[in-house]
């Protein structure tokens, strides 16, 4: 989808959203506001409340899936979207408000050098602190992810991600859909199928609204499967990147 | 004899109650081959016990009910793997059609919106019989945000 102003390829923000009522009508006024000329595409994943018609009303192109299919399933529908509408990249940001709207900008310039791009808190900027067993499982994380990438990695959990065409395509197809593959197993994906993966440090905020899908509690779970699913990504075959998207991607990062 | 009489019927009613499901099309054949398999064997040790004495002689286990207990463990096992892994596929496939749905969902309600809306120069009573047909139409731009606040 080219933009007349540039010629460039248009950039589309993929927001799943579970239950985010409070939160998503906030989110998406700043991403108006503040990230430049996108487009919001909104995945509704079988919430109960009324996420879908309140992202409808504040401007946003709602995916409803039929029932809820996780982070995982939501973001790949999100980019087959992406791919079937010809953007020329998508960025994840969290309906809770988690990610500032304002770095969205930030985040996708990173595609100029990268393949896929995080937006990493930890990477000396932003105040959001996260302690106990699930610091010590993003640690853990981190330094595997950062050996395998051979790029610096603090944060490969962090959903605040872009993606070009290349990623656009191979995650269209094979983005992961079990729990906590839709951050560590995506990462690993991409790297094993030759595309680069970098990232750029942002603040990351408070949840603006609502309640968090997972308990504190399940921390110490969060960090046994956090595991399990690195060591099933690490031993899995992947598949090669799909023949029609270059591996390497052009200098500009974002594509025409 | 009497517990030789009862293993036999048991062997009976599930290789006829597995045949019936199938005639009345609730298991699919792939899978009932395999448990009539099974309940043919089991009818024949039923009828034959000396059968599994033999068996077990030949391999050199000494107590026979141990090779029964043995294969049937193994056979349970591999059936439970095999139906886990059905699921995974069936889920997966599931997954993917959701994303079809949700998508064409999408795309079919902009589609809808367009043929409905009143079009320019054209006092058709029946908007929802456009004189283009729905392949023909452009393909649908993205809604730019402020089209959906309207
Ligand atoms: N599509 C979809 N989104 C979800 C699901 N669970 C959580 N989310 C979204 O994922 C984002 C992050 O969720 P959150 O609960 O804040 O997790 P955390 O930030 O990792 O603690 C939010 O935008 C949620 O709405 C789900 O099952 N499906
Ligand atoms: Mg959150």
């Amino acid at each position: 989808m080219s933009d007349p102003s540039t010629g460039r390829a248009r950039a589309l923000v993929i927001m799943p959203a579970w239950n985010e009522q409070e939160a998503l009508p906030g989110t998406l006024a700043e991403v108006f506001a503040h990230a430049g000329d996108v487009d919001v595409l909104v995945v509704d994943d079988g919430s109960d409340d009324d996420t879908a018609s309140v992202a409808a009303a504040a401007g946003a192109t709602v995916l409803r899936m039929p029932y809820n299919t996780g982070v995982g399933g939501a973001m790949r529908a999100g980019f087959k979207y992406a791919q079937r509408h010809g953007y020329g990249a998508a960025i994840q940001v969290d309906a809770d408000g988690q990610h500032d709207p304002r770095e969205i900008a930030v985040v996708l310039a990173g595609l100029h050098e990268a393949d896929v791009v995080i937006g990493a808190r930890f990477a000396d900027k932003g105040a959001y602190a996260v302690r106990g067993p699930r610091r010590w499982a993003m640690q853990l994380l981190a330094g595997t992810m950062s050996r395998i990438g051979r790029t610096r990695l603090t944060d490969p959990t962090s959903g605040f991600r872009a993606a070009n065409v290349a990623a656009i395509d191979l995650y269209a197809r094979h983005y992961p859909a079990e729990y906590l593959g839709d951050t560590v197993e995506s990462l690993v994906i991409a790297i094993r199928s030759g595309l680069r993966v970098q990232q750029v440090p942002v603040e990351m905020r408070p949840r603006q609204g609502g309640r968090p899908s997972h308990a504190p509690w399940k921390a110490a779970v969060y960090l046994v499967r956090a595991v399990f699913a690195l060591g099933l990504a690490l031993v899995r075959r992947w598949p090669a990147v799909p023949p029609h998207a270059p591996v390497v991607a052009a200098p500009e990062g974002v594509r025409p | 004899m009497t517990v030789q009489l009862l293993a036999l019927l048991t062997a009976l009613v599930i290789v006829v109650g597995i045949l019936e499901m199938v005639r009345r099309r609730e298991l699919r054949e792939k899978y009932a081959a395999l448990w009539v398999v099974v309940g043919l064997v089991i009818v024949l040790l039923a009828a034959f016990p000396g059968l599994l004495a033999r068996l077990a002689d030949l391999i050199g286990v000494e107590v026979p009910a141990n090779l029964l207990f043995f294969l049937a463990l193994v056979l349970l096992l591999a059936v439970s793997v095999h139906l886990s892994w059905e699921l995974s596929k069936t889920e997966e496939e599931m997954r993917v059609l959701a994303e079809e749905v949700a998508i064409l969902r999408l795309e079919l309600d902009r589609v809808r919106l367009r043929l409905d809306a009143p079009r320019p120069g054209t006092p058709s009573p029946d908007a929802r019989r456009p004189d283009v047909p729905v392949q023909d139409l452009p393909r649908p731009e993205p809604v730019r945000r402020d089209e959906g606040r309207a």
